[in-house]
């Protein structure tokens, strides 16, 4: 919403400067975005040219001695305006003057040898129009030595406010004063509008078979009007805010749009057949409006026709064919009131945003349909003459004020300031609002150009905005009388920690996109229609992601495409299993691309990294279950994951038979080629949501610790075993032998050659061994690596390696 | 007498030259053989003592066994000597060029996104003031997202936060994702019995897309219940968090009345800072005003949605986009880099795993 200082003062008187404006109007609600206040123009003065003679070494140039009005001696200026000519009154600008139409800052500089101390303008100069044929010629009475800006009422401000949709109040100069007079700026004039009188029946009847769609029509026919171009003083209001003058009824229109809130549309009548009939448009129908194009219209959509057809699509523009022009004689002045959600979406379907849609979309004051023609009527009599009919209003079934039970004392409930109540009421009535009672609780009626309060919180609002936000003093909040219990759930601490987790890794997290392309979706398990958005932004960001690795693995290949083809990645965010509150999954997933290992990538002097692979996937996956709290020596890994891995080169990770707490892999190449990546690539994915949550325990004492105090011992065995025995099952088999005594089995070898045999391998283990209650002998040895051979040979079929 | 200490002096003398001239710790074993061994020259001039008589024993014995003193003493000498050289020389062949250049350690080259660190940053700032964290789903409803925060079927401000919506059900019903964290108000509401306080960091969609705005984004919430919260709290909550993330002394903040439809009154916040150093914002000084938040008391049907009688409870509420703090904080000029995932933009800006925001020492200490 834009307006001029000087509009803004036909309704608040003031002595209130621009600034002080400007911060009241920010500080009640009205923000500023924007002030021109022309200072740009404000150098230009008005000065006369005494004497014009031909410069000695330039045909096209003229050098004049100017009087700027200072009182000082003349200046010498060099000019090329054809129209330079002793006499003549115009915009002057001196030098370190800057002339906005030129980009230039003038200084004192010689033309052709000739000294020049500033410059006579043209309009293109002073970016007032792109006349540039010569520069401006004032009339004889232009006062010579005063500013150009003023004399031309270009000296007026321009304020641009952005409105919230809540007021549509303030979509009028003169709602603004009114905030503004009632937060004490000022006092609000220039309301009262001086009913015509009328000459008969307007004799254009309105039927409105839409009485949903239009609760009230208002129209007024004035014959014999002569429609040229506004006053000027209206034209410039309208330059100023960025609308282009047409002529007197259209510059009306908009200017009692602007004013008041109130559009309006105007027909040429003689072009209007027949009666105006206010319906839901038919389908197929087409209207051609004012901006020049054809709009399809739908039966979702209010018109206003006559026997021709669509005249006008309602609420947002009127129609070509019956607009009025130069040789309008007879205009029918339309002050309607439109639905604000049929308006709104009829709107953003033809994609038209007008003046008029804006206020009808919000709600304009239904108690000032009739006025808005009044006034209108008015100033076409003024501007145009002729001679109107009476107002014929249709539909129109009066204003049913609401009333809100307002107790007082809730402006200090809830704001925290105690205003008091003469203060709180002066407020409320300058605003429009009738308070009635003496007690704590008013009955407050609402103003019909506020269909925004609805109720006491409004109310609170209104009295805080303007007895003013700075006034309320903060107050800490009443402090928690205990230290914080838990401030993150399990799954928020988990979510944390797993982060920090695997970037100590040396993996960099990664925040990627929860939508991605639908066949990478389909690749991961996705891609079922209840995940797929309706109007995604981008075909490739259409389906919610299933699984965080897609997302990953190709941001890891566009960091390859930038010649950073090592890269460690992760993310631990959501996934998509369903449109459910309950079916988002709280992932950490992570990729490893080339040789970004643990220890690094890459060559080095000490020792190249090789290509990353399934065991790093593997070893990630375990860090981040571990930071989650999962007693990870209790693990069971299978071998083989999820279709997207290589079947051969992935695993599942559980916990117990059924709680899956993650996969990780090397993955499938049709995986690989769908993403359009290349490797070595390997990724995990840990479900952090499927940890289980800690059993609760009365203390947070730890099991108490038992040191041998006998040597620990460490002990070699190689078996030979089936390829296809896991070393997990070998290192389960070793460690269940002597429970209470093998502390620990780790696997140092895996051998296969020939001198096995077909289709064998070599496991070698170092059993750890730690006496409890006695330093063992030679023959316990025996007797507990007889015991592992034993065990292991039962569960692998393996046998020592001789 | 004579005749004994020449043998002795002549031996003493060729002893101690072996010694010397021994090279290595195992030609100064064979001088110690040679002389102290069992059948060494010492050892056999030792053995003679026996069979003199006392007189003799007396004059020769002390002379021998100086000797052997000496020898000893010499031997140990030389032998700690040819030792340090032997260690000496082992070290010089063992040195190595230090100044190649050793692998980073994974803790340094892992980085945590800036998203993550400020959340962390939000939490232990509300933490201190004895929030919680709440968290809702991405997938919103209709009712969650919009009936329930009191926009109204076909109100102009459902158009302003530019939906993505998912295809309607067979109850022609369609889900969406969710445009802001507010849904969690309800969520929270409808779970928990006031006093509530909570913040709800979440990623957050809207159909927009520049160096500003990104489709995805986050955002975080703010929720207070309770019988007593009012205007005056809300201010001091947001003022002693701003002065916290921004980890300034004092700022100065505007509150100007605006219009959101789940708070009533509503406010949106402006906060002072110096723009005129290029790529950095400062905030506490300047004579700029930027946009920070939005925030009100929660409107009375929201709290009736939630269950809540508003004439027993009310409260305020705040949101603001954590993508954008961050930016302004450590100067990320592009919002749309935050989701590319570029290593050299997670390394420039991001944070080193053990950097755990606390207020032991300074947010971001």
């Amino acid at each position: 919403m834009k307006f001029t200082l000087s509009w803004l003062k036909d309704h608040l008187e003031t002595e209130a400067t621009l600034d002080e404006i400007v911060e009241r109007l920010t500080s009640i609600g009205l923000e500023v975005e924007h002030v021109d206040d022309k200072s740009s123009l404000k150098p230009f003065v008005i000065a006369r040219v005494l004497t014009a003679v031909q410069h000695p070494d330039a045909d096209r140039l003229r050098v004049l001695t100017v009087d700027t009005g200072d009182g000082k001696p003349p200046v010498q200026v060099v000019c090329g305006a054809p129209n330079a000519r002793a006499g003549l009154i115009g915009a002057f600008a001196a030098p370190g003057t800057y002339v906005p139409g030129i980009d230039v800052t003038l200084t004192v500089g010689k033309i052709r040898g000739v000294e020049s101390h500033g410059m006579m303008c043209s309009e293109r100069e002073l970016e007032l129009s792109d006349e540039h044929n010569g520069i401006i010629d004032l009339p004889e009475d232009a006062p010579v030595g005063t500013s150009f800006a003023a004399y031309a009422h270009l000296d007026d401000p321009v304020i641009e406010i952005n409105l919230t949709p809540n007021r549509p109040d303030a979509t009028s100069v003169y709602g603004i004063a009114r905030d503004l007079a009632a937060s004490g700026l000022g006092r609000l004039v220039g309301g009262a509008i001086m009913p015509h009188v009328g000459n008969g029946m307007c004799p254009v009847k309105v039927t409105i078979e839409a009485p949903e769609l239009c609760p009230g029509f208002a129209l007024n026919l004035v014959k014999g009007v002569k429609n040229g171009p506004s006053p000027k003083w209206l034209q410039q209001r309208l330059i100023a805010i960025g609308l282009r003058p047409i002529s007197a009824l259209v510059d009306i229109t908009n200017y009692v749009t602007f004013d008041r809130g109130r559009p309006l549309h105007v027909f040429d009548a003689k072009k209007v057949a027949g009666n105006l009939v206010v319906r839901r448009a038919r389908d197929g129908e087409k209207v051609l409006a004012l901006d020049g194009r054809e709009y399809a219209l739908t039966p979702d959509m209010c018109v206003i026709a006559d026997d021709n057809g669509v005249e006008s699509i309602a609420g947002i523009m009127g129609g070509e064919h019956s607009g009025c022009d130069e040789n309008t004689t007879d205009v029918l002045i339309e002050s309607a009131l439109w639905d604000p959600i049929t308006t709104a979406r009829t709107g953003r379907t033809l994609g038209i945003i007008t003046d008029a849609r804006y206020r009808f979309e919000r709600g304009v004051d239904p108690e000032f349909m009739v006025p808005g023609v009044e006034l209108a009527t008015r100033l076409v009599l003024d501007f145009c003459g002729g001679t109107p009919t009476e107002i014929e209003v249709a539909g129109y079934a009066g204003h049913q004020p609401k009333i809100v039970s307002f107790p007082l004392s809730d402006i200090k409930r809830l704001t925290g300031i105690e205003v008091p109540r003469a203060e709180s009421l002066g407020i409320l009535s300058r605003l429009g609002f009738t308070p009635d009672g003496s007690g704590d609780v008013v009955n407050v009626t609402v103003p019909s150009w506020r269909p925004d309060v609805d109720g006491k919180a409004d109310l609170v609002e209104e009295v805080m905005r303007i007895h003013g936000v700075d006034n309320i003093a903060p107050q800490p909040l009443g402090a928690h009388d205990a230290v914080n219990a838990k401030i993150l759930t399990t799954l928020q601490v988990r979510t944390r920690t797993a982060k920090r987790a695997l970037a100590v890794r040396g993996m960099m997290e990664a925040v990627t996109w929860s939508f991605i392309p639908a066949r990478h979706a389909e690749l991961f398990g996705g891609g079922q229609t209840a995940l797929k958005l309706a109007n995604p932004i981008a075909a490739d960001m259409s389906d919610m992601r299933p699984s965080l690795l897609p997302g990953l693995i190709t941001a890891a290949q566009r960091n390859a495409d930038r010649g950073i083809g090592d890269v460690a990645l992760f993310e631990v965010s959501g996934t998509y299993e369903g449109d459910g509150a309950d079916q988002q999954r709280r992932v950490a997933a992570g990729v490893r691309r080339g040789t970004a290992k643990l220890d690094g990538s890459g060559r080095n002097w000490a020792g190249n990294s090789g290509p990353v692979g399934v065991f790093d996937a593997k070893a990630d996956a375990i860090a981040a279950l571990e930071a989650c709290g999962v007693p990870v020596d209790r693990l069971q890994i299978e071998p083989g994951g999820p279709a997207w891995y290589h079947p051969g080169r992935s695993g599942t990770i559980k916990l117990g038979p059924k709680t899956v707490l993650g996969t990780f892999g090397e993955f499938h190449p049709k995986t690989m080629e769908g993403l359009d990546v290349s490797g070595p690539l390997c990724g995990f994915e840990v479900f952090v949501d499927a940890v289980p949550e800690p059993k609760a325990k009365p203390t947070k004492t730890k099991p108490k610790l038992e040191l041998s105090a006998f040597q620990a011992v460490k002990r070699d065995f190689a078996f030979v075993v089936d390829k296809a025995v896991e070393a997990g099952t070998l290192v389960r088999a070793a460690l269940a032998a002597d429970k209470k005594l093998i502390s620990g089995v780790s696997v140092f070898d895996i051998f296969e050659g020939a001198s096995l045999g077909e289709g064998k391998k070599s496991i070698a283990i170092e059993v750890s061994i730690q006496p409890v209650e006695k330093t063992l002998t030679d023959e316990d040895f025996e007797a507990l690596g007889k015991r592992i051979v034993e065990n292991v040979g039962k569960q692998t079929g393996g046998v020592l390696r001789g | 007498m004579n005749d004994a200490t020449t043998g002795v002096d002549t031996l003493e003398s060729s002893l101690l030259a072996d010694i010397a001239a021994a090279a290595d710790e195992q030609a100064i074993e064979a001088v110690r053989v040679a002389a102290l061994g069992k059948k060494g020259s010492i050892s056999e001039m030792l053995k003679t003592l026996g069979a003199m008589t006392a007189e003799e024993r007396q004059l020769k014995g002390p002379a021998i066994n100086g000797l052997k003193n000496r020898v000893t003493e010499a031997l140990t000498a030389r032998k700690a000597e040819l030792k340090d050289v032997a260690i000496a020389m082992r070290l010089a062949a063992e040195k190595v060029d230090v100044t190649l250049p050793v692998r980073q350690s994974p803790a340094e080259r892992g980085r945590i996104h800036p998203i993550s660190q400020v959340i962390d940053e939000i939490a232990a700032i509300f933490g201190d003031l004895g929030f919680a964290i709440a968290e809702g789903p991405d997938i919103e409803t209709d009712y969650y997202n919009f009936t329930a925060l009191n926009f109204p079927e076909g109100h102009p401000a459902r158009e302003m936060h530019d939906t993505f919506f998912f295809q309607p059900d067979e109850k022609g019903e369609r889900k969406l994702l969710r445009t802001h964290t507010s849904p969690v108000q309800i969520r929270t509401m409808e779970k928990q019995k006031p006093p509530i306080r909570i913040v709800i960091p979440g990623k957050t969609y809207r159909q927009d897309s520049d160096a500003t705005h990104s489709p995805m984004f986050h955002q975080v919430e703010g929720l207070v219940i309770d019988k007593t919260a009012n205007v005056a709290n809300m201010k001091w909550v947001l003022e002693e968090f701003c002065k916290a993330f921004f980890e300034v002394p004092s700022v100065k903040m505007r509150f100007r009345p605006s219009f959101f439809p789940f708070t009533e009154p509503s406010l949106e916040v402006d906060i002072q800072c110096d723009r005129s150093r290029p790529g950095e914002v400062r905030f506490g000084e300047g004579s700029d005003w930027m946009e920070i938040l939005g925030c009100g008391m929660v409107h009375p049907n929201v709290l009736k949605a939630g269950g809540l009688d508003p004439d027993e409870y009310q409260g305020f509420a705040w949101g603001m986009g954590i993508d954008r703090i961050a930016m302004l904080k450590y100067g990320m000029p592009d919002l749309r880099a935050f989701f590319d995932a570029d290593v050299r933009w997670l390394s420039h800006y991001g944070f080193r795993p053990l950097d755990m925001p606390t207020l032991f020492g300074g947010l971001s200490a």
